[in-house]
C-alpha cells in the first residue's frame, strides 16, 4: 500500500480524482462550509476530521449534491460537477454512505443492493419485466455482499438484521455501484470492536483504482487507514497534510483539546 | 420459483368464477354489481399506483376519471365513432394527468394532496359551469355501447365480460408493474426518495411517469364508467368521488394488489346492495371503516393476512415464520 502510494508521489503529479475550491455554503445566517479547498489524488485514502458541527457531513452533501453551494466549484476528475443534479453525479462514478442509516426497510437485504445496481442501469425504466428474473442484477449484487461478507444472508428482511449489518450493507451498495470516488460518512460509528476490525479489513481490500474520502472519529482506525488527513473546523480547513504533519500540528490539539 | 403457489391457485379459482358467474346467477341486478365492482376496482388499482407504490396520496383523480368519460361522452355526441371517442379519452386523461402531475409533484405528501384536491375540484367545476360544452348539471347521454368483434355489449351479460376482460387485463399490468424494475424504483422512492437520488435515479420522473402510468388506468375506468352508466354528470368529478375511490384502495389495503379489488367490492357492494335494506347505508360504512382502521389500519386483505397468521401460529405454537415479504406483493 505504501509502496504504491510513494510511486504515485514520486511520478509527475496527476489531477486529481475530486477537488473543491472556495466551497462557501451557508443555512440562514449559519456559514456552515467557509472557503474549503480540497485537492483528492487518484486512488488516495483521505481522512476528514473535526469536532461535532465541523461542517464534515455538509462538506460530503455539497459534493454528492444532495444541497447545492452558494459559491465555490467541485471537479469531479476533471470536469466540473457544481451545477450537476445529485442523481448525474453518482452515474460519473462518485458514490457514498451515509452516516445515519439510510436503507430500504421493507425490502431484502439483497433488494437493498439490487437497487444501488439498477439505479446505474437503464432498466430501471422498464415496467414489463420481472426484477427478479434479472439474474446479471442479483449476481452482481451477491458479488457485492460476498465482498462485506453478507453474502450467507442475502434474502433476510432488512428489518430482521443488526446494526452492523445494516452499516456493511450501506457499504455494500456503495462498492455495488463501482465508483471511482467512495465517500464514507463515519463508516464505523456504533461497531463493536469485532466489527470494525471487519470493516477495517474490507475497507482495506478495496483496490487502489478507487479514491476514498472518509469522516470518522475512530482515530486508531481511521489514523491507520489514511494517507492524508484534513481537519475541518467551524467549516474551515484548519491543517491538512500527512498523518504525522496533522498529528504533530499544534492547532490540531487546539481544535481537540481547546487550548 | 414454483409454479404452483396458494396465490395462483386463488387467483384461478377467483378467475373461474368470475368467468362462470352469469351462467349461477340469473338475476342481472347482481350481474351490473359485479360489472361496478369490477370497473371500479379498475379505478382503485389505478389510484394505489400512487397511493400505495408511490406514497402519494391523491384526492383529485376523480377528476381524471371525469376528464376520459366527458371526452368521449361529448364525441360520441357529436356522431363519432367509440374507437375514436375511446382513444381521445384516453389521451386525454394522459394529457391532463401530465398537467396535475407537473403541478402536483412540485410537493409531496399534504402539499400533493391539496394541490390534486384543488386540480380536481377545478375539472368538477368545469363539469358543472361550463354548460355551453357539457350541458352543466344535466350531464352528457351517451347513446349505445360499442360491438367489440361483432359482440354487442348492450345486455347486462355481455358487458359484464367485456369490463371482466379490461379488468383481468389492468390486474395483469398492475402485477406485472409491482414486480418489475420500475415498480421497485418507485417504491424506492417512497421509501428513501434521498438515498434514491444518491443511487443515480430520477425521483421527479419516476413519480412523474408513475403519474402518467396512473392516470392511463384511471381513464379507463371512466370509459368504463360512461358505458356502464350511459351518462356522465359533474357529480362523477366531485371531491366525494375521489374520496371514495382513495377509501377503497385503503380500506382494502394500500400497496397490494388484492386490497383495492376488495375495497371496490365493499364500497360498490354497500351503496347498492346494503342501501336497499339499510336507509343510513352511509353511516353504516362509515362504522365499516372505522372498524377497519381501528382493528387493520394497514387494511383489510394485509390485516387479514396477518390475523390469519396469528392465529395458525397460536394453533401450532411455533415462532414466526417469515412470509412477511410476500405478502406485500400478493
Amino acid at each position: 500500500m505504501n509502496a504504491l502510494a510513494q510511486d504515485t508521489a514520486a511520478g509527475a503529479a496527476p489531477p486529481p480524482a475530486l477537488a473543491v475550491r472556495g466551497l462557501t455554503k451557508s443555512f440562514g445566517g449559519l456559514r456552515v462550509t467557509k472557503g474549503v479547498d480540497l485537492a483528492v489524488a487518484p486512488g488516495e485514502r483521505r481522512l476528514i476530521i473535526g469536532p461535532n458541527g465541523a461542517g464534515k457531513t455538509t462538506l460530503f452533501n455539497l459534493i454528492t449534491g444532495e444541497i447545492a453551494p452558494d459559491d465555490g466549484a467541485i471537479v469531479f476528475q476533471g470536469t466540473d460537477i457544481t451545477r450537476l443534479p445529485c442523481r448525474r453525479r453518482v452515474h460519473l462514478g462518485l458514490a457514498r454512505t451515509y452516516q445515519i442509516i439510510t436503507l430500504f426497510a421493507r425490502d431484502t437485504i439483497l433488494r437493498n443492493v439490487t437497487l444501488a445496481l439498477l439505479g446505474l442501469s437503464h432498466l430501471r425504466w422498464n415496467p414489463f419485466i420481472d426484477l427478479d428474473h434479472q439474474h446479471h442484477l442479483t449476481e452482481a449484487a451477491r458479488a457485492a455482499l460476498a465482498r462485506v461478507g453478507l453474502d450467507h444472508i442475502c434474502d433476510r428482511p432488512l428489518a430482521q438484521t443488526s446494526y452492523g449489518e445494516r452499516r456493511r450493507v450501506e457499504i455494500a451498495m456503495a462498492l455495488a455501484q463501482n465508483p471511482k470516488v467512495l465517500l464514507l460518512d463515519e463508516p464505523f460509528a456504533g461497531l463493536s470492536v469485532d466489527e470494525r476490525r471487519d470493516v477495517r479489513n474490507l475497507l482495506t481490500a478495496i483496490p487502489r483504482d478507487v479514491t476514498i474520502v472518509m469522516i470518522e472519529h475512530d482515530m486508531d482506525v481511521a489514523l491507520e487507514f489514511a494517507e492524508r488527513i484534513t481537519l475541518l473546523h467551524f467549516g474551515e480547513v484548519i491543517v491538512e497534510g500527512s498523518r504525522a504533519e496533522v498529528v504533530a500540528d499544534p492547532r490540531t490539539r487546539e481544535v481537540y483539546l481547546g487550548h | 420459483m414454483r409454479l404452483v403457489t396458494p396465490q395462483r391457485i386463488a387467483a384461478a379459482i377467483a378467475i373461474l368464477v368470475l368467468a362462470t358467474l352469469p351462467a349461477w346467477v340469473t338475476d342481472t341486478y347482481y350481474i351490473n354489481i359485479t360489472s361496478q365492482i369490477l370497473l371500479f376496482a379498475v379505478f382503485a388499482l389505478a389510484l394505489n399506483v400512487l397511493v400505495g407504490y408511490g406514497g402519494l396520496v391523491s384526492l383529485g383523480h376523480a377528476g381524471l376519471f371525469a376528464i376520459a368519460g366527458y371526452t368521449a361522452a361529448l364525441l360520441m355526441e357529436a356522431g363519432h365513432g367509440h374507437l375514436l371517442s375511446d382513444v381521445a379519452g384516453l389521451v386525454a386523461v394522459v394529457i391532463a394527468s401530465a398537467v396535475f402531475g407537473v403541478l402536483a409533484l412540485r410537493a409531496t405528501g399534504i402539499g400533493f394532496l391539496m394541490i390534486t384536491l384543488a386540480l380536481g375540484q377545478i375539472v368538477w367545476g368545469l363539469a358543472y359551469r361550463w354548460a355551453g360544452l357539457t350541458h352543466g348539471d344535466n350531464g352528457v347521454n351517451v347513446s349505445g355501447r360499442p360491438t367489440v368483434f361483432g359482440l354487442g355489449l348492450t345486455g347486462a351479460t355481455s358487458f359484464y365480460f367485456a369490463t371482466l376482460v379490461v379488468f383481468v387485463i389492468t390486474v395483469a399490468a398492475m402485477a406485472l408493474f409491482v414486480r418489475s424494475p420500475f415498480g421497485a424504483s418507485l417504491r424506492g422512492t417512497r421509501d428513501q426518495p434521498r438515498r434514491m437520488s444518491a443511487l443515480g435515479y430520477n425521483v421527479w420522473l419516476i413519480r412523474f411517469v408513475a403519474f402518467l402510468f396512473s392516470g392511463f388506468w384511471t381513464g379507463v375506468a371512466g370509459l368504463l364508467f360512461i358505458y356502464y352508466n350511459q351518462f356522465i354528470s359533474p357529480q362523477v368529478a366531485a371531491l366525494t368521488s375521489s374520496a371514495e375511490a382513495l377509501l377503497m384502495v385503503i380500506s382494502g389495503g394500500s400497496a397490494t394488489l388484492l386490497g383495492p379489488i376488495v375495497g371496490a367490492a365493499i364500497v360498490v357492494i354497500m351503496k347498492n346492495v346494503v342501501s336497499a335494506y339499510v336507509e343510513r347505508w352511509n353511516m353504516a360504512l362509515g362504522i365499516i371503516f372505522v372498524l377497519i382502521i381501528t382493528f387493520m389500519p394497514e387494511g383489510l386483505v394485509p390485516g387479514s393476512v396477518r390475523l390469519w397468521k396469528l392465529a395458525w401460529q397460536g394453533m401450532r405454537k411455533q415462532p414466526a415464520a417469515s412470509g412477511t415479504l410476500k405478502e406485500q406483493q400478493s
